[in-house]
């Protein structure tokens, strides 16, 4: 996968960096407001055998409606409005890594009803667990990169 | 409204934020890269991805304060919230994505790793649960 510098925001003056706090804030009311910041709810919808929720297959359904419309109008232009290229991910093969990472992530999702997105989003809330968790998170993707390198 | 239209509207809004980051700037609205790039980021210069976290807890606590509905952390002991922080975030550094960036990015570009990491990420979620609910 490419990774993504931060190479798009040098020339083009304050605007696409305040349009960076505007694409969050639009994700943490997105993630607030459907019930993904919400630990409970979380692991009621990933309780398929017990109570199942299943609100938050509503929220996938959104997003996904949505991002497939644009990203087919999006993608045909020639560049995004402030960069020169879109940033797509080129591997295609389904590794080991993909399933080991995914199994795992899985698992920490289970654990405590977070993913990384919720994680950060609830941190307005400013409870210490958040924060221990974040912190934690930070720490193992420090611990995966060690191995990388 | 109906707890299920809410949820839908939420996951629209999600899907026009991870919209608006392609047309924008090119890039995918995957949060756990968005943290690796800001953790490294951080350390030399200014974040863009630094940006974009701070817009969520912002927009969450701007919901939070109109709603006055704040979701209070489900009670876990340490070792388990450390755990499961760990798992995450090893897991998706070594998967290169999460629910946004797999889930609602990569399946929305019909992308066959993301389908198949949303499906295996999933499962194992699933099965967590089930051991914690009813095994244990």
């Amino acid at each position: 996968m490419k990774k993504n510098k931060s190479v798009t925001t040098k020339s083009f003056g304050l605007m696409p960096l305040f349009c960076y706090l505007i694409c969050g804030a639009l994700f943490g009311v997105g993630l607030s407001i459907s019930g993904m910041t919400d630990q409970n709810k979380v692991l009621g919808f990933l309780d398929l055998f017990g109570q199942w929720d299943p609100t938050l297959m509503f929220v996938m359904g959104g997003g996904v409606g949505i991002t497939m419309i644009c990203y087919r109008f999006v993608l045909k232009r020639p560049m995004p409005f402030w960069g020169n290229l879109f940033i797509l991910p080129r591997t295609t093969a389904i590794d080991k890594n993909l399933v080991l990472g995914s199994i795992l992530f899985g698992i920490g999702w289970g654990l405590y009803g977070y993913c990384p997105g919720p994680a950060i989003a609830s941190l307005a809330h400013l409870h210490g667990e958040t924060l221990l968790f974040v912190v934690a998170m930070v720490l193992g993707m420090f611990l995966r990169s060690k191995q990388e390198a | 409204m109906h707890d299920y239209v809410v949820a839908l509207v939420g996951g629209a809004v999600i899907g026009l934020s991870a919209s608006l980051m392609m047309l924008f700037y090119g890039r995918i609205a995957g949060i756990s890269g968005l943290i690796w790039n800001f953790v490294q980021d951080s350390r030399s210069n200014f974040s863009s991805s630094g940006l974009f976290l701070s817009g969520m807890v912002l927009g969450t606590f701007g919901i939070t304060y109109i709603t006055g509905i704040e979701p209070s952390p489900i009670d876990r002991n340490t070792f388990i919230i450390v755990l499961a922080g760990l798992l995450v975030g090893y897991g998706t550094k070594l998967g290169s994505g999460c629910t946004s960036g797999h889930g609602i990015c990569g399946i929305s570009r019909f992308s066959t790793r993301s389908i198949a990491a949303t499906c295996i990420f999933m499962v194992t979620g699933i099965v967590t649960v089930y051991f914690m609910r009813h095994v244990l």
